[in-house]
């Protein structure tokens, strides 16, 4: 979607008063970020939809910056007094005295790369609930060990309008549609679970394409799959990660040790690095906001900066950091268009958008063939990183043994350790099978939609975290 | 010395306004209709200090309301940002509009007053309002210079925080419930990394109190600072079974998956390894385990519920054996009991459900030191990582990324990382070893104390 000048969520002349007054105090930069939410979510769990719950948000953050401070202050109060009013908490920080800029807007516009085909707004309610009952249904008929199904459903939409002392203004409408089936199985030995998800950012039309009853087949499956599991291995073993379920790993492994705000205050094993071979020859490593429907994307990102795409690892080779509009300035280079907040009551900081490794060569056969022993992970749940250290965690959801080069055993849930530049050198198989897939990223408590994304992949050896010797 | 100025004074909150708000709306009930009407409004102050700088100093305040409409066992529930009459009018109508689409559910209704009278808590300090905002960025100055200076292996300090909120809520129903409350909480929290070579480690330090005087500064400081430069040097250790000996920080995290089991909803709704086991003994003879939020030393303690019913203390596990769990109203009713006032919220935007807010373990007899004392070749856990990835409340499966240090000869020696380490929750009540008598209250739903757990696996080279 594009906006036109009459469609911000704060006029032009307002937006050029509040970032002047902001000014007024002597700071060197001013934003203002509005922002208009509004989402359904449904749950359907124990077999009873629970509730149908809606939610509105609006409001607006105010940054002002001086030198290496930030001052920042947030209000609901959309019009010129609230806005005023914020705008004079966030100058706080500033020396009063200061200047007397005055600031002028131009509007520019940059279009969402998802059209929303259909707006989940207009869609009735009992279409969305439906949906929930037919995917119960199929969950409950994928076995009788299925004891216990919860099904959600949620759609968001987000507008945002950023507008600085640099004369930017620009807006973005962001819609969101999502569906998620969590199953429990009840075997002899007690519980397991299973979980699967579709997430787009894209209207209604998502479920043209996408089938529920498939979504809660595969979660019944992953739950039916493990009642006869045994216990993970306990070791370092190699490992198989299937096309899609593993984005998370790059995610983890050295995503966020590539955010430049870690970079700048040292605490990221990559400092240093740009040029290096940080990672196997087949590795290379994209950051794209701009890729149609996926989960991360955007049209401009929280900081008016257009979405773009960014190789951060090239053949192994680091090639960039991410960027946001703080850590580029003072290193006077331009944002990459990864300045992301959860909301308008949020500082925005460096954030990944769709995070994906390119494919190789080999098809995905061939190098579970090639593997004599080890763990082949269907499905990789969330994972966890300490950038400074480099170690990371990845939970398995659906895992199985590897022996003589075929997948046999279902294994239990169990969290993989590693170090992330380490890992980097052990890929030695990249498949031609590239998926991608929906995830929440969360840092310094704040969540933001990424996606994640890979090819059918070889590690050589990792650390699995489970209980058998 | 900071080129920061004191900014607006946040408003000073009136707890009964908000009461007197929720009743108002509540009242609008038609016939044949419940409503519930949650408000909150909440102030907080963050400074963050980064090499001798204010990096960001943020104020603000923030308000909402989240109603639920219950009609013949439906419910329907609506949220927004804001307390406008408008806004408000608007989420009611939503509310209502959503109540047609959820499946009857004769469990479903909202509370009356049971009669049970709140304990008095003094959960408020004032000062969190009156502290100008300079002395606040000063906090956080001089944790990150105290921090920096502390130790010539300490590199960097990646962040150092102080954060503070003030915050109200208030309950009204058609059913004759109103309950308000209002808390302050305030906390320092830094991030040292110290290292040798090419080898840097991190420490997370922190302290948090009702007010800014509360604050335990130097241990905030001393803590990140050991936790960091402890690590130095740390390698992967060799896979074995091991006992292990958690930090009161891990204790705090491995209660609070353990409460998620505890949860009425979970066990009516068969998602928890604890379902029918009431009268089992379900961990060693040592464990009494309690939910008490009118203990006023819990971060989590609260006068009322968030269905507004006066919280009480819940004993879920005596002498090992399992007595019961928390309810809210709903899963009560399904479980064929009353509520044990155990309804939480995430605030205005998410509707009760049934959860621990001050749980805690009867402390030993020996402080860690002595448990230390007792354990040779044994894992002392500082901090783990994947806990939302690799531990599940449901199977009970345990598996997560663990740092810390050797025990040899009763003591802490060598540093450990990039290790996992693995049971199930089933086995690990079972396999408590000690207890520590150093029971610490921390931020979260559960206080934390050393606690020896033995024979779990320990994952690595």
């Amino acid at each position: 979607m594009t906006n036109t000048d009459g469609s911000f969520l704060v006029e032009r002349p307002v937006a050029e008063r509040v970032l002047t007054a902001a000014l007024a105090r002597g700071g060197e930069f001013a934003e203002l970020f509005a922002e208009d939410r509004h989402s359904v979510s449904a749950v359907l769990d124990d077999g009873r939809v629970e509730e149908l719950s809606s939610g509105r948000d609006r409001g607006a953050g105010i940054r002002v910056v001086v030198g290496d401070t930030t001052g920042f202050a947030h209000t609901s109060d959309l019009s010129a007094k609230g806005l005023l009013a914020a705008a004079e908490a966030a100058a706080g920080v500033a020396r009063s005295g200061g200047g007397s800029v005055v600031v002028g807007l131009h509007a520019t516009s940059v279009a969402n790369p998802s059209v929303v085909a259909v707006d989940p707004d207009h869609v009735p309610k009992a279409r969305k609930v439906e949906l929930l009952e037919r995917a119960d249904e199929a969950a409950h008929a994928a076995g009788a060990a299925i004891t216990q199904v919860t099904a959600g459903y949620g759609d968001g939409r987000r507008r945002i309008q950023v507008a600085n002392s640099d004369g930017v203004l620009v807006a973005d409408d962001q819609v969101r549609t999502r569906f998620s089936v969590s199953c429990v199985a009840t075997g002899d030995a007690g519980m397991q679970t299973g979980y699967e998800s579709t997430a787009f950012t894209m209207g209604f039309e998502l479920f043209d394409t996408v089938d529920v009853e498939e979504i809660a087949r595969t979660a019944a499956r992953r739950a039916l799959v493990k009642l006869d599991a045994r216990p993970a291995p306990s070791g370092e073993l190699p490992v198989v990660l299937a096309s899609g379920s593993g984005g998370i790993l790059f995610h983890e492994a050295c995503g966020h040790g590539l955010e430049a705000d870690h970079i700048a205050k040292d605490a990221s094993v990559y400092v240093g690095q740009v040029g290096e071979q940080v990672a196997s020859p087949l590795v290379t490593l994209v950051d794209d906001g701009t890729i149609g429907p996926e989960w991360g994307s955007f049209a401009v990102d929280d900081e008016g900066h257009a979405g773009q795409r960014n190789v951060l690892i090239e053949n192994g080779v680091l090639t960039d950091y991410m960027w946001d509009f703080l850590r580029a300035r003072k290193e006077k280079r331009p944002s990459s268009g990864n300045g992301r907040r959860q909301s308008y009551r949020h500082l925005p900081m460096v954030r990944m958008t769709n995070t994906f490794l390119l494919n190789g060569i080999e098809s995905p056969d061939n190098v579970i063939a090639q593997t004599p022993s080890g763990v082949y992970v269907a499905k990789l749940g969330g994972g966890q990183v300490n950038t400074t250290t480099g170690d990371f965690v990845f939970g398995t959801v659906e895992a199985y043994l590897i022996e003589n080069g075929r997948i046999t055993e279902p294994l239990r849930d169990a969290n993989l350790i590693g170090n992330g530049p380490e890992i980097l050198r052990r890929i030695d198989a990249v498949a031609d099978d590239f998926a991608m897939g929906p995830g929440t990223c969360g840092k310094d408590g704040q969540s933001v939609p990424v996606g994640c994304g890979q090819p059918t992949l070889r590690l050589t050896g990792v650390t699995i975290g489970g209980t058998a010797a | 010395m900071t080129d920061v100025e004191q900014t607006t004074a946040p408003p000073t909150p009136q707890e009964s306004e908000l009461g007197e708000l929720a009743q108002r709306v509540a009242a609008a009930a038609r016939a044949g209709e419940e409503i519930e009407v949650y408000v909150g409004r909440s102030v907080e102050v963050d400074v963050r200090a980064y090499d001798g700088q204010v990096e960001s100093l943020s104020s603000a305040s923030s308000a909402g309301v989240g109603i639920r409409v219950v009609v013949g066992g439906r419910q329907g529930f609506a949220y927004a940002g804001s307390l406008d009459g408008d806004v408000i009018e608007q989420t009611l109508a939503d509310a209502r509009d959503n109540v047609s689409f959820a499946t009857p559910d004769e469990h479903i209704a909202l509370v009356h007053p049971d009669g049970v009278a709140p304990v008095a808590l003094d959960l408020w300090d004032d000062t969190v309002l009156t502290t100008p905002s300079a002395t606040k960025v000063d906090i956080a100055l001089d944790l990150e210079r105290r921090v920096r200076g502390a130790d010539p292996r300490v590199r960097q300090v990646a962040s150092a925080d102080y954060g503070d909120v003030a915050s109200e809520a208030a309950i009204a129903t058609s059913t004759g419930v109103l309950a308000s409350a209002r808390r302050t909480v305030c906390s320092l929290s830094v991030v040292a990394i110290a290292g040798e070579g090419a080898d840097s480690q991190t420490g997370v330090g922190f302290s948090a109190a009702r007010g800014p005087d509360g604050l335990d500064h130097d241990k905030a400081a001393a803590d990140s600072v050991e936790r960091a430069t402890r690590m130095i040097g740390a390698t992967k250790a060799r896979s074995g079974r091991c006992a292990v000996v958690l930090d009161p920080r891990v204790t705090s995290t491995l209660l609070a998956i353990v409460s998620s089991a505890l949860s009425g909803e979970a066990v009516t709704k068969g998602r928890s390894f604890f379902a029918g086991r009431v009268g089992e003994e379900v961990a060693v003879p040592a464990v009494l385990l309690v939910d008490d939020p009118t203990d006023s030393r819990a971060f989590g303690a609260s006068p009322h519920d968030a269905e507004g019913l006066a919280c009480r203390r819940n004993v879920l596990v005596d002498q090992g054996v399992l007595q019961g769990f928390v309810y809210d109203s709903t899963s009560a009713r399904r479980a064929g009991t009353t509520s044990t006032a155990s309804a939480v919220r995430g605030g205005y935007a998410s509707t009760p459900v049934a959860g621990c807010r001050a749980l805690h373990l009867a402390p030993g007899q020996f402080g860690a030191e002595q448990i230390l004392a007792d354990l040779d070749g044994a894992l002392y856990v500082q901090s783990v990582t994947g806990v939302h990835s690799g531990v599940n409340p449901i199977s009970g499966d345990f598996s997560v990324g663990a740092e810390g240090l050797i025990i040899r000869g009763g003591v802490l020696a060598e540093p450990v990382r990039e290790v996992t380490i693995a049971s199930t929750l089933q086995r690990m009540l079972r396999s408590i070893l000690h207890i520590g008598a150093d029971v610490e209250w921390l931020p979260g739903v559960a206080a934390g104390q050393t606690l020896a757990i033995d024979d779990m696996a320990l994952s690595g080279a």
